[in-house]
């Protein structure tokens, strides 16, 4: 995952181009607009039919392939509805995208394993689908989070739901935890980049960087995540957090992937996994970073 | 989406999945008439609810003669269980068995794949069983052979082996046909002249690729206001307490239920307006809020940036001033304008704190002021 990392502020960082596909739409448009604020080269736009045109003098084409040819990009933010999900992210795929930021809700279980399943084959990662994208704050975004709460810093965040995200990070930014970067895992059941995966992402030797886990009730990611802790033996100063405790089993809380069926997906698996390493669990998100002062000074 | 009991056996039926001979009846006068038209005794009732362990509720009920049923019908088609009343029951012809099986094909999340899990202990809650067996099904893996391993794994004797195989060929179709998520049998039968018999059905099926299946919209249900909060693509979940809580985003929203579990308060529904809020959507968000009837107290949770808060103040006063809402609205709205906000929600019932800790607190705090004047 090459394309994430870097030195924050580095000047090559903002210039690696990325494509919107999607851009015309309503919420397309208003993000392309966002992120190119925050500092995003946004080199290019995909709608079919509208190739040819300009958006606030970015170039629109009407595949993916033409896109790249022309500028290059490596990373394409998806912003087309799930029922076309399928289609524009194996178009990009097929065309050497390698960092796919899939932001679409309601995509079908089956299209986001296909396309994860592709996404391996051609050596690209997908994160989401259903996330808010990354954020390196200070530097790049790729996605809808809103800038005001992010600060730049050392502290790696990874959330599985996006207002969470932006909660938490105003919480750690108001405390004194800038962020090095956020990552949303996304809010379905089947997603394209795990916690397991993203922590290898951003993991560097030696760094003793805080990291914080905001999960929430559904599935095993969570306790996935701390088994390959114990077995990696990555340790270091990690807090987490978990929403959903007190919502009633077999039911979606919003989210496609937040229903607890049996133990399965329980809030109580995960705080005994989290338990287990001694990875203290806030039952705020506002108690976070005190957590994290409490553990840095241990 | 999660199918009743005789909905998944009519998806069996469809696959060729062995099922006892059973029909569904709405009431006293069907039941008769299936009765006489081809149901045997003996036969169980079986109460048509979405919630687990139906048997332990005493959901289920064995029937040896007409008079039975006569009884038995309007007690079992009255009864809640877990708060679910019953869509019909299911009459079900009781066949002999030799032994029982769990069987079931499940998305197992982290693996980004399905699996097939086989327990010989059949009828129980799989998760306290010790002797079950998980085979992942990769996407290009042959279920065939993954079938004929775990049979042999879960000591499925020869007599059964082919009709097995065969059993979890069809489930695993089903399975990919409909898109579904979960397809559970708990239990199946094995009977003495080797067939097998699917006796319980739980079928899940993806919400989202609905769009690609329109023969099964008939069985989607919905509350009036589940429907009304559909439509809005707001995710609403009722539950059984009197404070309202909404907000944009399912984890921001699960987490302010928690807080509010925390401080003593008893939460009524769940609404996630999504993402962008506009005075627009918290109007219909507090639209579908205000027809559920034990709400007595609102509380928002509302993390901005690109949110407006000021057109969101707007569309609560609009709400008070149409008289949608009468009842008390403790929010929490950051964002930018939201000075603003504060202003244009001065003379109203509604209360904006810039700390979710403390709108929750005052919402809690208000709501035991009121029962302690009703004892009074």
């Amino acid at each position: 995952m090459k394309i994430l990392l870097g030195n924050i502020g580095d000047s090559d960082y903002r210039r690696q181009p990325v494509i919107v596909q999607g851009m015309t739409g309503s919420f397309g448009s208003v993000h392309t607009r966002l992120m190119r604020e925050y500092g995003t080269n946004i080199v290019a736009g995909v709608t079919p039919g509208k190739g040819g045109q300009t958006f606030e003098g970015v170039p629109i084409y009407n595949n993916v392939s033409e896109a790249v040819s022309n500028t290059n990009a490596k990373i394409s933010v998806v912003f087309v509805p799930a029922p076309h999900f399928l289609n524009a992210t194996m178009e990009s795929l097929e065309n050497g995208i390698k960092l796919l930021i899939a932001i679409p809700e309601h995509v079908p279980i089956r299209d986001s394993m296909r396309v994860i399943e592709y996404a391996k084959e051609r050596d690209a990662r997908i994160i989401g689908p259903n996330t808010p994208g990354i954020i390196v704050p200070g530097t790049i975004k790729i996605g809808i989070m809103p800038a005001d709460p992010f600060t730049p810093g050392k502290t790696i965040v990874f959330s599985r739901s996006g207002t969470l995200m932006y909660e938490v990070a105003y919480n750690l930014s108001r405390n004194g935890f800038g962020q090095k970067i956020c990552l949303g895992i996304g809010g379905d059941p089947i997603n394209g980049t795990s916690l397991i995966e993203a922590i290898e992402m951003v993991r560097t030797a030696n760094s003793n960087d805080p990291i914080v886990i905001v999960g929430e009730i559904g599935g095993d990611a969570e306790e996935k995540f701390v088994r390959h802790l114990e077995a990696s033996g990555i340790s270091g100063l990690m807090v987490a957090y978990i929403a959903g405790r007190s919502a009633p089993k077999e039911k979606k809380m919003g989210h496609a992937g937040a229903i607890v069926y049996g133990k399965y997906g329980s809030a109580e698996s995960k705080f005994e996994s989290f338990g287990r390493l001694g990875i203290p669990v806030a039952k705020t998100p506002a108690e976070l970073p005190l957590l994290l002062k409490d553990k840095a000074i241990q | 989406m999660r199918l009743l009991e005789y909905q998944g056996k009519e998806l069996f039926k469809e696959f060729g999945i062995p099922i006892p001979k059973s029909c569904i009846a709405f009431s006293i006068e069907e039941a008769r008439s299936l009765l006489t038209n081809g149901i045997t005794f003996p036969i169980v009732l079986k109460s048509q609810v979405p919630v687990g362990g139906r048997g332990k509720a005493g959901a289920i009920k064995k029937c040896q003669n007409i008079n039975e049923v006569e009884s038995q019908f309007s007690i079992l088609i009255n009864k809640e269980i877990e708060g679910e009343s019953p869509r019909g029951l299911l009459l079900e012809e009781i066949i002999t068995i030799s032994k029982e099986l769990y069987v079931s094909l499940f998305l197992n999340r982290s693996a980004r794949c399905f699996s097939l899990i086989v327990s010989a202990t059949g009828g129980m809650d799989i998760e306290s069983t010790e002797n079950r067996f998980i085979v992942d099904i990769a996407s290009k893996s042959d279920i065939e052979d993954i079938a004929s391993r775990i049979a042999g794994m879960a000591g499925i004797g020869s007599e059964n082996h082919q009709r097995f195989v065969d059993f979890v060929q069809r489930l695993y179709k089903l399975l990919c046909e409909k898109e579904a998520e979960l397809v559970e049998v708990n239990p199946a039968a094995l009977l003495k002249d080797g067939s097998i018999v699917a006796l319980d059905s739980k079928v899940i099926v993806d919400d989202n690729a609905l769009f690609r299946h329109p023969e099964l919209i008939k069985y989607e249900e919905a509350t009036e206001l589940e429907s009304l909060a559909k439509k809005n693509e707001f995710s609403f979940v009722q539950l059984h307490g009197n404070i309202a809580i909404i907000g944009n985003g399912a984890g921001l929203v699960m987490s302010t239920l928690d807080m509010v579990s925390d401080a003593g308060g008893n939460a009524g529904a769940f609404l996630d307006f999504g993402g962008s809020a506009t005075s627009e959507t918290i109007y219909q968000a507090l639209t579908v809020i205000s027809r559920v009837k034990s709400i007595q107290t609102i509380v928002v949770n509302l993390f901005g940036g690109i949110v407006r808060t000021d057109l969101v103040a707007q569309g609560i006063l609009r709400a008070y001033s149409n008289n949608l809402i009468t009842v008390p609205v403790f929010a929490r709205i950051s964002g930018a304008e939201s000075v603003k906000a504060k202003e244009i929600l001065n003379d109203s019932k509604a209360h904006l704190f810039d700390r979710i800790e403390d709108a929750i607190h005052a919402a809690v705090q208000g709501i035991k002021s009121q029962e302690g004047k009703t004892i009074l």
